[in-house]
């Protein structure tokens, strides 16, 4: 009977959690659309969130794509297919680890701070300040993250696709010695605009999901610092597998037969 | 301050309001009238339902069953641009003063100005060192940010920010708690001045007893989700309820159990 029961909260812990998210993320979205905009607070998290991401989505990209071109033609000669790295390196670049990796990295940047800021703003009754001064505490601190990590993450990982594929032309030229025309011509040959599309379309989705994780878990965190440090936590990790899901689900979306 | 006449209709009235979080019933049927431009001091230990029967009425907690009326207006199930619209006539000093860390002191102040009522920046930051004088501070402590002040001065700044809309009702919620005796009596001193400026009604939550009786011209105790007392601030002292001995009194043996978790 305890067995049964134990089965019966998890299961009703789980659809209540399921169900107030469902309803967060429905507001978060409504109110997207409805005025007032806080333009200012907009302009505030796209410097956070897309200029002072740049420098860790940027090196993660760069060593990527050296990375990729390293592998892929140490496993490519042993068919003798090493002319493929460049493609390679741009499809992969541009599908699937431009859009992940950034995604990954400012999930764990920006998802942590939005909920330990917000977070901390809950437990130190800064959210319900907000509301007895009028203001909405989800237009105020939810729509301009949400607004912003959506348009940014895009911006991000187009720039991580571009130092991606550089650093495979870097690795390629300069260790591989491939001609710097060819591998640039390659690079080009094979590369379709629904490459570069569905990877942008994929970051639209992280960023929205990063940023409505960390305004989720710092929104409804409690109990003091402990609290706040698993509203952390906890932003992070469910951003994280979210990610890894979702890009599964696009990718199926995209490039299904 | 004034005490209410009795003709005048009350500004705020609650009625049976009840409020559980789980199997925890947390307020059971609170009762509770406060007039025009009166003060009311609901006093009450930890864990009996201060806090919630608070945020009730703020709208920031939604009661399980019961009447909370603003000037008459049922606020219970208002509509988001209707509790809005309410909202505006309140006035909110947390206890840990909430004050927002990423914003200069100025701009916590003039914020229900900026962001509520859409004032000009310039227009609002006037007002705000106007409040900040109001409540004996200068205007060079409007660039500071809150982390860069004492607990008594984020207090003050606190209540400047609760009074610069000039609203109907001001809510304290525990106005006292970690201050030491004479900021304390200083801030007592500058809610009685300010409310009396605006005319405003407050409802006051406090289990300091120093504060209640300098604050109050009536007082109301909150024992296990329940007002079991109220009267004139001047009968608290004889009131012929040993549980409102017992708590201004401060005595551990009573007919008053402390509760173990906090709400």
């Amino acid at each position: 009977m305890g067995f049964v029961s134990a089965i019966g909260r998890t299961l009703l812990t789980f659809f209540e959690a399921t169900g107030g998210f469902s309803l967060f993320m429905w507001r978060a979205l409504t109110h997207c659309v409805r005025p007032p905009f806080y333009l200012r607070l907009i302009g505030r998290q796209i410097v956070d969130i897309g200029y002072y991401s740049l420098p860790v989505v940027g090196l993660t990209a760069l060593f990527t794509g050296m990375v990729l071109a390293l592998q892929s033609y140490t496993g490519f000669a042993r068919f003798q297919a090493e002319g493929a790295v460049a493609t390679v390196v741009v499809l992969s670049m541009t599908r699937e680890l431009g859009p992940v990796l950034a995604g990954l990295m400012v999930a764990g940047r920006i998802g942590a701070a939005i909920a330990a800021e917000i977070g901390t703003m809950r437990v130190t009754e800064q959210v319900d300040a907000l509301a007895t001064l009028a203001t909405n505490p989800m237009k105020y601190l939810v729509v301009p993250r949400v607004v912003a990590g959506l348009t940014m993450l895009p911006i991000l990982v187009l720039v991580a696709d571009i130092i991606g594929v550089f650093g495979g032309f870097l690795v390629g030229v300069y260790r591989l010695d491939f001609n710097p025309a060819a591998y640039i011509s390659r690079t080009w040959e094979f590369l379709e605009p629904l490459d570069v599309i569905s990877g942008l379309v994929k970051a639209a989705v992280f960023g929205f999901v990063i940023a409505l994780m960390g305004c989720y878990h710092g929104y409804h965190s409690k109990g003091g610092a402990q609290g706040v440090g698993a509203a952390t936590t906890a932003a992070v990790v469910s951003a994280s597998i979210m990610i890894l899901v979702t890009n599964y689900l696009i990718t199926g979306l995209f490039f299904s037969k | 301050m004034t005490l209410a006449a009795d003709h005048t209709p009350p500004k705020i009235v609650l009625k049976d309001v009840a409020k559980a979080f789980g199997p925890k019933q947390v307020l059971r049927s609170v009762d509770l009238k406060v007039g025009q431009a009166e003060s009311m001091v609901v006093i009450g230990g930890s864990g009996t339902g201060k806090s919630v029967m608070l945020k009730c009425v703020l709208g920031l907690l939604h009661p399980d069953r019961g009447s909370i009326q603003i000037d008459g207006e049922e606020t219970v199930n208002l509509s988001r641009r209707d509790r809005e619209r309410v909202m505006r006539k309140f006035g909110m000093l947390f206890q840990g003063s909430a004050l927002f860390d990423s914003l200069p002191v100025w701009e916590n102040v003039a914020f229900g100005l900026i962001q509520g009522e859409h004032m000009p920046r310039r227009q609002a930051k006037d007002i705000a060192i106007a409040k900040l004088g109001a409540v004996g501070l200068g205007p060079e402590v409007g660039d500071l940010f809150p982390a860069e002040l004492s607990g008594g001065m984020q207090k003050r700044v606190a209540l400047a920010r609760a009074i610069a809309a000039e609203p109907e009702i001001i809510f304290f919620d525990e106005p006292t708690t970690g201050l030491d005796p004479i900021m304390a009596d200083v801030i007592n001193d500058l809610i009685v001045q300010c409310v009396k400026d605006l005319g405003a009604t407050a409802l006051t939550i406090t289990h300091d007893m120093a504060s209640a009786r300098k604050i109050a011209d009536r007082v109301a105790m909150i024992y296990q989700g329940q007002i079991i007392w109220s009267g004139p601030a001047s009968r608290i002292d004889d009131s012929g309820n040993p549980y409102v001995d017992q708590f201004v009194h401060g005595r551990a043996e009573g007919p008053i159990k402390m509760a173990i978790r906090a709400l």
